[in-house]
């Protein structure tokens, strides 16, 4: 495997559009490196542009050492994963694998040597000699990835390759691309608008908006701190509630007395933005912090996701299930935990430290 | 007080397919009762059933303690809202509320105070006058669901009415329906295949496969005490963990073996030991039944941390903390809530009762 670089990339469609703005990424060697945004945020473009799909206008794309811009797809050593249930339902495992070897004329004890090797590592080796249709998904994922590994790519690229799969299935199929992927120590370059998905696999995660690269992080770094209100939105469900306050008395304030712990790095009447977590607010019948009205309750089993309408604005709060407030009711919404991030309203940066 | 709703050993075939088989509903006066279940499991069918826009092959449907079985739909005055809006696009919203009642022939004055009345409650006084193409999504779903409030029945029949909507908006009028619920008294029979829709509006829940109803009850009923391993793994997310085992004095399977917390058992039988994975944790106090392991996968998703967990050749969930860091491979003991665990019957699938 290898790392790959993404130097100075600017592409710029006939139409004048502007896709991929001078954008810089170093995804390391072994590392699962996550591209998040809305549609038209550039991810899928930077990535065929790392494929070779699609030309840059300017900038230069590293595989390993090699500069590959100009290259060929063929040519980069990498491969692409666009869905994984594309196999050959005719076709053992063992010929699905040696499917793309054979096409390309290897020598067949050669091929025999790779498909056994994959199989070793994917653990499917009991498998070799069953259809498609006699696997689970996980199984046939793992099929999937490889018949990509035995070519000995490079990287993995991946274009939303879970999205057309249920909830659960897609739940079972996260965790199985993330062992593998962990064992083999592949790089894998992933494209999702879906952030769980990529708060769940990536080692880090690039958030881009329009062209541009809004923050890079690991999944933890950027639930915790968005650099900006868009990665703030973009990132956790329900999201972040982003509460305009003051800071004053050591505390940031905000309409109907809703009090939040004041983040270092600002000064005494700074008006700022707070991102609180849904799960940083907690609701009492009764008590100290700001009075609102509860106006939805989402049940989830696990726990229950209230809307309480305040001065300050309808927050989301996440509670345990035990937690039993009617909707209508009347209640108190406190801050709980660390200081949140801050962000300056006009700049929409984080400004806290 | 009489049932609203009743229907007694109902069975619907369309050629070869079952798609009722002896369904059993007793829907309540003023319930927001819903039906939940997978598509293909008889919801829709259940409900024209009910609607008498299908023929029951055998069984009954009673309203207010009333044979409907043969009844016409009007005659059974039930209140139908799908999916789709259906508004007449050249008809302002008030023409479009009050259309039911036109075809009724009602006065003007009662027409305009019912319609006026109905956009009270749905906050849409202020669209009166505007035509379907000049609304919002949300907003045609309101007028759509004035026009069925409008009319008064006995009963709402309501067929994955939010299914179109996007998130936010499904989330908001899922808040608006339980309200306009709470202010009518009226009997809801709500059909969904969105457990979270169920779990939040319901009063009851009917869980439906296969065009027979697998449980009743209320939604944390039916999360806490699942009556089948179907059920179970139905409702909730992530999934309610699974793991084969015998059970007799204690409950053994491959590579575990916790103490059985009072299940009724005799013998030594195949069982299906479940636990949620709220119910696991990776604190292990000395004491604790636990489950031992081996990390597969580690998945931070911000508010927790979902920890794919290898116990002998079977594969378990851990809701963790946030903060939980972890390596694929490394050996992890996983305390069990035995409280609230569950044990199916390997064979027929049922829930084993505590003694």
């Amino acid at each position: 495997m290898a790392q790959v670089l993404v130097q100075r990339l600017h592409k710029q469609f006939p139409d004048g559009t502007v896709a991929v703005e001078e954008l810089d990424l170093e995804i390391g060697d072994g590392e699962l490196f996550v591209m998040l945004g809305p549609s038209g945020c550039g991810k899928t473009t930077t990535l065929r542009c790392i494929a070779g799909l699609e030309e840059e206008t300017s900038g230069q794309i590293v595989i390993g050492d090699e500069v590959v811009s100009g290259l060929k797809p063929s040519q980069r050593d990498i491969a692409m994963v666009f869905q994984f249930y594309a196999l050959y339902p005719h076709l053992s495992v063992r010929d699905n694998m040696a499917f793309p070897l054979r096409a390309a004329k290897m020598p067949e004890n050669e091929v025999t040597e790779r498909v056994n090797e994959a199989a070793r590592m994917l653990q499917l080796e009991q498998y070799l000699t069953r259809k498609p249709s006699k696997l689970s998904g996980g199984e046939q994922q793992r099929v999937a990835l490889g018949r990509a590994m035995v070519r000995h790519p490079k990287a993995f690229l991946m274009d939303e390759p879970l999205t057309n799969l249920d909830a659960e299935l897609r739940a079972d199929m996260r965790a199985e691309l993330k062992h593998v992927q962990q064992r083999l120590n592949s790089t894998m370059v992933y494209v999702t608008h879906d952030q769980v998905e990529a708060m769940a696999l990536g080692d880090r995660i690039a958030i881009m908006n329009k062209g541009n690269l809004e923050q890079l992080g690991a999944p933890m770094e950027v639930y915790n701190r968005p650099a900006t209100l868009f990665a703030a939105r973009f990132i956790g469900s329900p999201p972040m509630n982003l509460v305009e306050a003051e800071v004053s008395n050591g505390h940031l304030t905000a309409a109907g007395g809703l009090q939040i712990a004041a983040p270092e790095g600002l000064k005494r009447g700074d008006k700022v933005i707070a991102g609180v977590r849904p799960e940083r607010f907690t609701v009492s019948a009764e008590g100290e912090g700001a009075r609102g009205r509860v106006v939805s309750r989402e049940a989830l089993g696990d726990e229950t996701i209230y809307v309480v309408e305040t001065e300050a604005g309808l927050l989301n709060v996440r509670m345990p299930p035990t937690a039993r407030f009617a909707e209508e009711q009347i209640v108190s919404v406190r801050h709980v935990g660390a200081p949140p991030p801050a962000y300056d309203p006009q700049s929409e940066q984080v400004i806290s430290k | 007080m009489t049932s609203a709703i009743v229907a007694e050993n109902v069975s619907k075939s369309f050629g070869d397919v079952e798609a009722l088989k002896g369904l059993e509903l007793d829907v309540p006066q003023g319930a927001f009762f819903v039906l939940l279940g997978p598509s293909g499991a008889g919801k829709t069918t259940t409900l024209r059933v009910i609607a008498g826009l299908e023929k029951p092959d055998t069984g009954t449907v009673h309203l207010d303690g009333i044979d409907a079985t043969g009844a016409t739909p009007a005659e059974r005055d039930l209140s139908m809202v799908f999916q789709s809006y259906a508004l007449y696009p050249k008809k302002t919203a008030f023409e479009n509320i009050a259309s039911p009642l036109r075809a009724r022939k009602m006065g003007k004055a009662e027409i305009d105070e019912r319609v006026g009345r109905v956009a009270g409650l749905l906050h849409i006084e202020e669209l009166m006058n505007r035509y379907p193409a000049q609304m919002s999504g949300g907003q045609m779903q309101r007028v759509a669901l004035g026009r069925a409030l409008v009319r008064e029945p006995r009963a709402f029949l309501m067929d994955e009415p939010l299914t179109n909507l996007d998130l936010k908006l499904r989330v908001e009028m899922r808040t608006e329906l339980t309200r306009i619920h709470r202010s009518l008294g009226a009997t809801f029979l709500y059909v969904t295949n969105d457990q979270v829709e169920a779990m939040s509006m319901a009063d009851q829940v009917a869980v439906l496969r296969s065009g027979t109803v697998q449980q009743v009850g209320t939604p944390t009923e039916i999360y806490d005490n699942p009556a089948n391993r179907w059920v179970a793994t139905f409702v909730g997310s992530p999934r309610m963990n699974l793991l084969r085992c015998r059970a007799n004095g204690r409950l053994e399977g491959e590579g575990w073996s916790l103490p059985n917390p009072g299940f009724g058992i005799h013998g030594d039988r195949p069982a299906l030991f479940g636990v949620r994975s709220e119910d696991l944790s990776l604190e292990v106090r000395e004491e604790s039944a636990a489950l031992d392991g081996t990390v597969y996968a580690v998945e931070p998703l911000g508010d927790r941390t979902l920890v794919d967990v290898e116990v002998g050749d079977q594969r378990i969930v851990i809701k963790a903390p946030p903060t939980t860091s972890l390596q694929i491979g490394e050996k992890v003991r996983a305390a069990v809530d035995l409280d609230r665990v569950h044990l199916f019957d390997a064979d027929t699938e049922s829930a084993i009762a505590r003694k």
